[in-house]
């Protein structure tokens, strides 16, 4: 008698079907596997690379024949073993956990940072279906470091909206970062929804821009994840589990936990420590 | 109106019978405050230790048709550290701080350490399966389990819990040893050991490859662990092991258990399961016509 959580919460070897280099330091990986399948934008899977780890990766693409990718970056031991593998490669799977971005009609702004772009890249293209106003402002350190520009741009097209990006060298886009590209859009536009994803700094300064404008939001948060079916507790954020209550939190939740959100988070011990 | 059910444990004022089990959740005041809003009668720290430590690598938990298999590695800042988790639990329940650590003297010292930022009692962690000179390894050898709790209790005034392992001979033995020594409760029982090994890749899952199984797989097990040991001791019993259902609490409670934990069934019930389990219980007693949970505690062992 196994229930829904237990059954998403076995783990499945899968099989590496295809790799996509999107950057110098980012690749997409594919793999079959019903349930992840079925996941929705925002939703994570836990991912073990045999002998070594396993990490937590959101979802960036679902597909109709039991496709799935994740876009992971070459930051540490698991992700650089992960991008020295090649097609054909094992991994193991277990989710999708978490709660997703409740997606919203009218007009959307999107704003993702780095490897936070990729699961803003699934949930613009479930916009897309609502038909859904877009504007989607991305930033990444350089020009080859701005991921899937090119599939944000064929998205954009057809829903007459808008794209912008911010780089930090200036090598394309805005010469900054792209909390200043938030900051000129809201002083012009009004939005029902603002979705973030990138690094926690960005996320709360995008919160009190927010919060100034009075918009709705809807953001992914990080921390060390351990169970993700909510026991462990290495993931909270005040009265908040990431994996089991998160990992998207609207600007209320974010509000109830602002003594820690932007500034704090917990070591693999539980201290913490700053984000 | 009288709350049927009101327990007290050990000198401990419970609202209701049903405890959060230790290593769950348990690392962060504020959802500690969050498990006891919810319903628990007791909230139970993770396991603090005296030095922070950090746990084992990833993958540390595996799902299997009938529980988890679980590695943490006792991960914990540091009771020190704890001080600023606590001021977050005040007055919402009772707090039991559950401890670990590697020899006698440094329980008793963790024991004082634990009353000192405020634990209402202890719970002390001898039955971990999966950390090395402690836990399980003192809770097997009866003469360190004895002195551990002898020291423990030399050294603080608050309730003592002992919980036990099942992965010994004899149990009730653990039992007796823990209650001779001073013990003022026991909780019956922590995870028994357990591996799972992926066949593609013919690798144990686990980084620490040895685990403890939770969950319902438990619960038969844990049972009957409870009725042998409310034979042998006069001290109370928290039954713990695969609880996820009011029916599964009175089971405990029949076969002996003053109070019980939950731990793993919130993966899949979330933490309304408290409240659920609580309603459940007094649905129950007042069907059957009973005044108080009191009076089904052991209720089972009547009918022999």
């Amino acid at each position: 008698m196994s229930t829904i959580t237990q059954k998403i919460n076995f783990l499945r070897i899968v099989e590496i079907e295809k790799i996509v280099r999107e950057s110098p330091t980012v690749k997409t990986f594919f793999f079959a596997d019903e349930l992840s399948a079925q996941g929705k934008p925002g939703q994570f899977i836990m991912v073990w690379i045999p002998g070594y780890d396993e990490v937590p990766m959101s979802i960036s693409s679902t597909c109709s024949d039991d496709l799935v990718s994740i876009t992971v970056a070459n930051v540490g031991e698991a992700t650089r073993i992960m991008h020295k593998q090649e097609a054909g490669g094992i991994l193991g799977i277990r989710g999708p956990f978490g709660n997703s971005f409740s997606p919203v009609k009218g007009k959307a702004l999107l704003v993702g940072g780095g490897t936070g772009i990729a699961p803003l890249v699934f949930l613009a293209a479930e916009l897309a279906k609502l038909k859904t106003k877009l504007t989607f402002l991305l930033g990444a350190k350089t020009k080859e470091e701005l991921i899937f520009l090119s599939y944000i741009k064929a998205i954009i097209s057809r829903t007459k909206g808008k794209i912008n990006a911010a780089t930090e060298d200036g090598s394309f886009g805005h010469k900054g970062v792209v909390t200043e590209l938030v900051e000129t859009t809201l002083a012009k536009e009004k939005f029902d929804k603002i979705y973030a994803c990138g690094r926690e700094p960005m996320l709360y300064k995008i919160f009190e821009l927010s919060n100034m404008h009075k918009i709705s939001l809807q953001m992914s948060l990080e921390r060390i994840i351990r169970c993700a079916i909510g026991l462990c507790g290495s993931c909270t954020i005040g009265k908040y589990r990431v994996c089991a209550d998160g990992p998207v939190f609207t600007s209320n939740q974010l509000q109830e936990v602002v003594n820690e959100f932007g500034k704090l988070k917990r070591d693999f011990n539980g201290t913490k420590i700053s984000v | 109106m009288m709350n049927r059910l009101a327990i007290n444990i050990a000198g401990l004022e419970l609202s209701n019978p049903t405890m959060l089990a230790a290593g769950i959740l348990g690392i962060s005041g504020l959802t500690l405050s969050r498990v006891a809003k919810a319903g628990a009668g007791a909230i139970v720290t993770k396991s603090l230790g005296l030095q922070p430590r950090a746990g084992y690598p990833n993958p540390t938990i595996v799902q299997v048709e009938s529980g988890l298999v679980n590695a943490m590695g006792l991960p914990n800042p540091g009771i020190e550290h704890f001080t600023q988790e606590i001021k977050f639990t005040r007055s919402v329940a009772p707090l039991i701080i559950s401890i670990y650590a590697f020899s006698t003297d440094e329980f008793a010292i963790a024991a004082q350490k634990a009353v000192k930022i405020g634990a209402d009692a202890l719970e002390l962690n001898v039955s971990c399966p999966h950390a090395k000179k402690t836990g399980a390894d003192i809770g097997q050898d009866p003469k360190l389990l004895e002195e551990v709790v002898k020291a423990t209790k030399r050294s603080v005034k608050k309730p003592v819990f002992v919980k036990l392992t099942p992965n010994v001979d004899s149990i009730v033995r653990s039992a007796k040893t823990a209650e001779k020594a001073g013990a003022d409760a026991l909780t019956a029982i922590n995870t028994v050991k357990a591996m799972v090994i992926d066949i593609e890749t013919a690798k144990p899952i686990l980084s620490n490859k040895i685990g403890g199984l939770s969950g319902s797989a438990l619960k038969p097990i844990a049972v009957r662990c409870v009725y042998e040991i409310f034979d042998a001791v006069d001290i109370p019993i928290v039954g713990c092991g695969g609880i996820s259902t009011w029916q599964d609490a009175v089971e405990f409670l029949q076969a002996g258990a003053s109070a019980i934990q939950i731990g793993t069934a919130i993966a899949q019930k979330g933490l309304n399961i408290f409240t659920q389990v609580n309603e459940g219980i007094e649905a129950f007693l007042e069907k059957k016509g009973f005044h108080s949970v009191k009076e089904i505690i052991g209720l089972s062992h009547k009918s022999k």
